[in-house]
C-alpha cells in the first residue's frame, strides 16, 4: 500500500502535538511526512516563553527535539516557508523553491501579535514577544535603554511585562480597557491583580489611548496618549492580543473569516476537504481559540480523521488558571456573569490579597463561572462543577469562604464527578479514561500519567489525578504490590532484615536465597547495594558490589549533563585551612574545572573527564583530602555557623561539635542523602532546622531537630529533644539513622520516612529515647561498626589496579570522548550545547 | 593466527581482551570512529556491543549504566535519565520508537572480535 503523503505547515506547539498524537496513534508509518518549519528551531514552548530571561536556554523550552523527529522518520524542513498552496494540483511551494505534491496536507502556521497601528509603532525599540528571535532582540535592545513599555494588559502582556522587568527595566503597561485582564477578570479582581502587581514595581497605565509615539526628550520613545498625558520609555513592547495567520490560505483560496482565520467545520477540515487547519489560524464556528489546550484538541481531531476515524471538535472551555509575576489568577466559565439571572458570590480580602468570585445561575444550583485573585487553591474542584454541571451545595458560598473553626472548607470528592468529567485539560483525559487505565492494570500515578498522559502538562491537575487514582484502585479492591520490583517479592525493609539477620554479603546470595531470578535491575540492584554498604560497610568497587551501584557510586563522582564528572572533597564542617584550598584552586587550574561552591559548604570542580578522575584524586588525597560522598545515596555534610568561637553570640562552639559529628558518619550509606548542621546559636545561621540532622547550640546543651530537609518539598525538622551533653546527642542520632536506614523505603527521605511512621514524632522518641522497642544498644553497635570500618573509598580506589582499570574512556584507544566540548563562560568552562558543537540539524530526511 | 582468520572470515576486528571487560558491567571501546559499549557476561560467554550514545541525554555514557534483566531479557539503564535498552536488540523498552545500533560480537579465546558494521534492529524491521 502507498503511503499518504501528509504535509504540515508550521510547527509551533500545535503543530508539534499533532505530529505526537499521529506517531501516539501508532500509525505514522502509513504516511510520508514532511513538516515545514520556517523559524530556525523546532517547536518550543511559548506559554513559558518569559522564563527565557530567567535562565531558561532554547534547549529547555524545546518541544520539538531532531532526533524524535528522525526516529519517527519525518522529512523536516527547517528555516522553510511555504508560500504557495495549488489545491487543484494538490502541490506547496516553498520560498526556497521546493515543490512538493501532497495528499493531506495540515496548517498549523499559528498567529502573530497584533500592533495596532499608530504612527510611530515601526519606529527602532518597537518590539514584539513571540518567538525566542523576538525575545533576542528584547534583550539586545533593553541593554540599551532604562525603561520598558508593554502596550496590553491581557495576559500575554503580562507575562511580556514580567520578562520586561526580568531584564531589569524599569516597566510599564498600558492597557486600553479600564483594567488587566480584562477578558477574563472583572473589575474587582481586575483592581486587585493590578495592586498586586504595582506592588511588585511594575506601573499600570489603564483606559489609556495610544495616539502616536514619536522622539522622546528623556528616553527613544514618547507616547502620546488621547487623554492628552503622555509617557517616556526606551522600549515599547507590542502584546495587544494574536492575529491569525491565514494569509497563505487567503491567497490558496481557501474561505477565512471576515476578521481572519481559516474557517473549519467539526472535523478541522478547510473549505478544502484536502486541507486542514489546527490551532491560532483556524476559525471555529466563528471563534479564534487563543490557547494552547483547544489547539491540542484539534491536532488530535486531525490526527483522528487522517486515520479515518469520527472524533470531532466540539469547543472549547477556555477557563484558564495562571502564574502572572507570582500571583494566582483563576477565570472559569461565565466569569463576567453574563448569563442572563446569574447572581454573584463574592469574597475580597484586601489584607491577605484574595478575592474569589462565584457566578452562578438563577434557581441557585449550578455554577457558570469563577473568579480567583491570590489564592487558585479551589480552581479545580470549581472548574468540575462548572464543566459537568455538578449540582451545588446548599450554601454555594462555603467553597471561597475561608473556613473559621478549622473545618475543612467543601470540596468535591472526586465519586461526584461524572465519568465524562475532565480531569486534565492539556491532554483532554477524562475521568472515564482514567478509570480505564486503572481497570487496565494501572497501578499507581505514574502508572497511569504515563498511559494517559493526564498530568503531564501544566500539571494543574495533579492533586485531583492523585486522589482519583487512589479512589478507583481502592474501588477495585487493588491492594498496591510493595514488591520492591519484579526480582523480588519483598519490600526495602523486608530484605534489609534478611540481610542483617541472615548475614548475607552480596547480591548473588541474596538473589539466590530469597530473589525470583534474573540479573536484577536498576531499582533492587542500587537498592541492594545501599544496604549491604549499611550493613557490613565493605568497599563498594568491590567486583561483587561495583555491579550494584548506580554509575555515580560505580565512579565515584557525580556524572553530568555531558557525562563529564564533578568532583567533591569533604570539608568537614566546612573549615578549610588556607593551604588545602590553595590546592583546590590548583588543581581546578590544572585541569580546567569549574569550581562552584556548593550549599553544603564545600567546593564542587567541575567538568572532570573519566580518565582524569583518578589522577585528580591522587593529588587531592596528597593533600590530605578525603571523598566527600557527594556521589552517594549516604552521609554528605554536616554544615555549620563559626559558632562560640569567633561570633559575638555563639553559644557553644558549632564547628568543632560539626567537624566530629561529620567525621562520624562520613561513608554512611542510607535510603536516600542525608544532611547535617549545627548552629551555635538559636539565630540559626547554619540553618539546621532544614536538614535531616539539625543541632542548635543552648545555654544547657544542644538541642536536636529530625527529619527537615530543602529540596523540591521542603519540611522544617521537628524538635526532638533538648538540652542534650554531646553523648547523649551522639546516641540519639546513632539510634534515629540507624532506625532510618532499617525501616525506610529505598529512596525515601527522612521526612516522609517518619510522616509514614505509624505515631510520627512521638513514636520515633518513644523509640530513641524511651527505648521502646529494646533496640537502643543494637542500633548504636551497628552505627559503631560502619563507624570503625570507614575508609576512604578515593584512597582505596587510587592504589588499586584493578578498580582503577574501568577509570578510562575507551579500553583500545588513549583518545578523549570528542563529543565533550567546552566553551568559556565567565572565565571559566561550560558544556558546549548542541548548536556550539555545530551538530548538522537540518535538513533531515530519514526513510 | 587462527583468531586472525576468523576475524577476516567474519569480518570482525580485534577490540581488546577478556581482561579488559568488566563482569556484568559495561566499558567502552573505539571501532571505525564509533564509540561502541561492551557489556561483559563471563556465564554465558557472551558481549553484548550497543552505540554508546545516549540519543535522550544526548551524551557518550551508556557504557556506564547499570545492567538488568526484565521478563528474561538483558537490558542497560541509562546512567543520565535511567531509559532501558534491550541489550540484544538495541530497541528502548520505555520507547519502542528508539532503537539503538548494535554490533555482532565473538570471543576467540581471550580476544574480543567485534564486526564493524552497525546494526540497527530498528531499521531491518522497518524494511522488511
Amino acid at each position: 500500500m502507498s503511503k499518504t503523503a501528509l504535509v504540515v505547515v508550521g510547527n509551533g506547539m500545535v503543530g508539534h502535538q499533532f505530529l505526537q498524537s499521529l506517531a501516539d496513534s501508532g500509525r505514522l508509518n502509513e504516511f510520508e511526512v514532511t513538516v515545514f518549519c520556517e523559524e530556525p528551531r523546532l517547536a518550543y514552548d511559548r506559554v513559558y516563553l518569559s522564563s527565557y530571561f530567567t535562565g531558561a536556554t532554547a534547549e529547555d523550552l524545546a518541544m520539538g527535539k531532531i532526533d524524535q523527529y528522525r526516529e519517527w522518520g519525518l522529512n523536516v524542513l527547517l528555516n522553510e516557508r511555504v508560500v504557495e498552496i495549488n489545491k487543484n494540483d494538490r502541490l506547496v511551494v516553498s520560498d526556497k523553491g521546493t515543490t512538493l505534491s501532497y495528499d493531506k496536507l495540515v496548517m498549523a502556521t499559528g498567529s502573530y501579535p497584533f500592533v495596532p497601528p499608530v504612527p510611530g509603532h515601526d519606529r527602532d525599540h518597537c518590539l514584539v514577544y513571540r518567538t525566542i528571535e523576538d525575545l533576542e532582540a528584547i534583550k539586545a535592545s533593553a541593554a540599551q535603554g532604562k525603561v520598558g513599555v508593554v502596550v496590553g494588559g491581557g495576559l500575554l502582556g503580562l507575562e511580556a511585562a514580567k520578562a520586561l522587568r526580568d531584564l531589569g527595566l524599569e516597566t510599564h503597561v498600558v492597557e486600553f480597557a479600564p483594567r488587566l485582564m480584562a477578558v477574563q477578570l472583572d473589575e474587582m479582581g481586575g483592581g486587585l491583580l493590578r495592586s498586586k502587581i504595582e506592588a511588585l514595581g511594575v506601573q499600570v497605565h489603564t483606559g489609556k489611548n495610544t495616539q502616536q509615539i514619536v522622539d522622546g526628550e528623556h528616553h527613544v520613545h514618547r507616547m502620546e496618549f488621547a487623554d492628552g498625558e503622555v509617557l517616556e520609555t526606551d522600549l515599547i513592547l507590542f502584546s495587544a492580543g494574536i492575529r491569525p495567520r491565514d494569509q497563505l490560505a487567503r491567497e490558496s483560496g481557501l474561505a477565512v473569516g471576515e476578521r481572519g482565520g481559516i474557517h473549519i467545520n467539526n472535523r478541522c477540515q478547510t473549505s478544502d476537504e484536502n486541507i486542514y487547519a489546527i490551532g491560532e489560524c483556524a476559525l471555529w464556528d466563528g471563534k479564534i481559540f487563543g490557547l494552547v489546550a483547544p489547539g491540542y484538541a484539534m491536532a488530535k481531531v486531525a490526527v483522528a480523521q487522517l486515520n479515518g476515524g469520527e472524533a470531532e471538535f466540539a469547543g472549547a472551555d477556555m477557563s484558564t488558571k495562571l502564574k502572572l509575576m507570582g500571583v494566582d489568577v483563576c477565570s472559569i466559565g461565565d466569569a463576567q456573569g453574563r448569563t442572563p439571572g446569574a447572581k454573584n458570590f463574592t469574597w475580597l480580602n484586601e489584607a491577605e490579597g484574595t478575592y474569589k468570585k462565584l457566578v452562578i445561575s438563577s434557581d441557585n444550583k449550578k455554577l457558570l463561572g469563577a473568579i480567583l485573585v491570590g489564592d487558585a487553591e479551589s480552581y479545580g474542584t470549581l472548574l468540575q462543577y462548572m464543566l459537568n454541571e455538578i449540582d451545588l451545595p446548599a450554601n454555594p458560598e462555603s467553597m471561597i469562604l475561608p473556613s473559621v473553626d478549622g473545618a475543612a472548607s467543601a470540596g468535591l470528592g472526586v465519586a461526584a464527578l461524572p465519568e465524562t468529567a475532565q480531569i486534565c485539560s492539556c491532554h483532554d483525559v477524562s475521568k472515564g479514561d482514567v478509570q480505564g487505565a486503572v481497570a487496565g492494570g494501572c497501578c499507581s500515578l505514574g502508572d497511569v500519567k504515563g498511559a494517559t498522559k493526564a498530568g503531564t502538562g501544566c500539571g494543574g491537575c495533579v492533586p485531583l489525578l492523585t486522589s482519583l487514582v487512589n479512589h478507583e484502585l481502592e474501588a477495585l479492591g487493588v491492594e498496591v504490590s510493595h514488591d520492591l520490583c519484579e526480582h523480588f517479592a519483598f519490600t526495602r525493609q523486608d530484605l534489609y532484615n534478611l540481610i542483617r539477620v541472615e548475614g548475607i554479603h552480596s547480591f548473588d546470595e541474596l538473589m539466590a536465597k530469597h530473589g525470583k531470578g534474573g540479573k536484577g535491575c536498576h531499582i533492587c540492584k542500587p537498592a541492594v547495594g545501599s544496604i549491604l554498604a549499611s550493613c557490613w560497610n565493605n568497599y563498594v568497587l568491590d567486583p561483587k558490589h561495583v555491579i550494584l551501584q548506580d554509575t555515580n557510586d560505580t565512579f565515584l563522582a557525580n556524572m553530568q549533563k555531558d557525562g563529564t564528572y564533578s568532583i567533591v572533597p569533604r570539608i568537614a564542617g566546612g573549615e578549610i585551612t588556607p593551604d588545602k584550598l590553595i590546592v583546590l584552586g590548583e588543581v581546578a587550574r590544572d585541569y580546567n574545572l569549574y569550581t562552584k561552591i556548593t550549599g553544603g559548604q564545600r567546593v564542587d570542580l567541575f567538568g572532570a573527564r573519566l580518565e582524569q578522575l583518578p589522577e585528580i584524586w591522587g593529588r587531592l588525597i596528597d593533600a590530605g583530602f578525603e571523598t566527600g560522598h557527594a556521589y552517594g545515596k549516604s552521609v554528605r555534610t554536616v554544615k555549620s555557623c563559626v559558632g562560640s568561637t569567633w561570633c559575638r553570640f555563639g553559644v557553644d562552639d558549632s564547628v568543632g561539635l560539626a567537624i566530629d559529628i561529620e567525621n562520624r558518619y562520613k561513608g554512611l550509606r542510607a535510603p536516600h542523602k542525608i544532611k547535617f548542621a549545627v548552629s551555635g546559636c538559636t539565630r540559626e545561621c547554619a540553618e539546621a532546622q532544614s536538614k535531616d540532622i539539625g543541632v542548635i547550640a543552648t545555654e544547657n546543651g544542644w538541642n536536636l531537630y529530625v527529619c527537615g530537609n530543602g529540596g523540591m518539598k521542603p519540611r522544617h525538622a521537628d524538635l526532638f529533644a533538648t538540652d542534650l551533653d554531646k553523648e547523649t546527642l551522639i546516641k540519639y542520632i546513632d539510634r534515629v539513622l540507624m532506625f532510618y536506614i532499617r525501616t525506610a523505603d529505598r529512596l525515601q527521605r527522612t521526612s516522609v520516612w517518619m510522616d509514614n511512621l505509624e505515631g510520627g514524632l512521638d513514636y520515633l522518641r518513644d523509640v530513641v529515647i524511651n527505648d521502646s522497642l529494646a533496640l537502643g544498644d543494637e542500633l548504636e553497635s551497628q552505627m559503631q561498626h560502619v563507624v570503625e570500618t570507614y575508609e576512604c573509598e578515593w584512597k582505596k580506589t587510587v592504589n588499586d589496579e584493578q578498580a582503577l582499570k574501568r577509570f578510562r574512556q575507551f579500553v583500545n584507544s588513549d583518545k578523549s570522548d570528542s563529543n565533550v566540548v567546552f566553551v568559556q563562560e565567565r572565565g571559566q568552562i561550560r558544556p558546549a550545547r548542541p548548536e556550539e558543537k555545530e551538530i548538522e540539524a537540518q535538513p533531515i530526511v530519514m526513510a | 593466527m587462527s583468531v586472525e582468520m576468523k576475524a577476516i572470515e567474519t569480518q570482525g576486528i580485534p577490540v581488546c581482551t577478556v581482561d579488559d571487560l568488566v563482569a556484568e558491567s559495561g566499558v567502552c571501546a573505539l571501532i571505525n570512529g564509533r564509540q561502541v559499549a561492551l557489556f561483559y557476561f563471563p556465564a554465558r560467554a557472551r558481549v553484548y556491543a550497543i552505540d554508546n550514545f545516549d540519543p535522550v541525554g544526548q551524551a557518550n555514557v551508556l557504557s556506564r549504566g547499570l545492567v538488568g534483566s526484565s521478563e528474561g531479557g538483558l537490558f542497560l539503564a541509562s546512567p543520565l535519565y535511567k531509559e532501558r535498552y534491550c541489550l540484544e536488540t538495541g530497541r528502548c523498552l520505555d520507547n519502542p520508537e528508539v532503537v539503538l545500533d548494535t554490533w555482532n560480537t565473538w570471543l576467540e579465546g581471550d580476544q574480543l572480535l567485534v564486526d564493524p558494521q552497525a546494526v540497527n534492529q530498528g531499521v531491518l524491521r522497518e524494511s522488511a
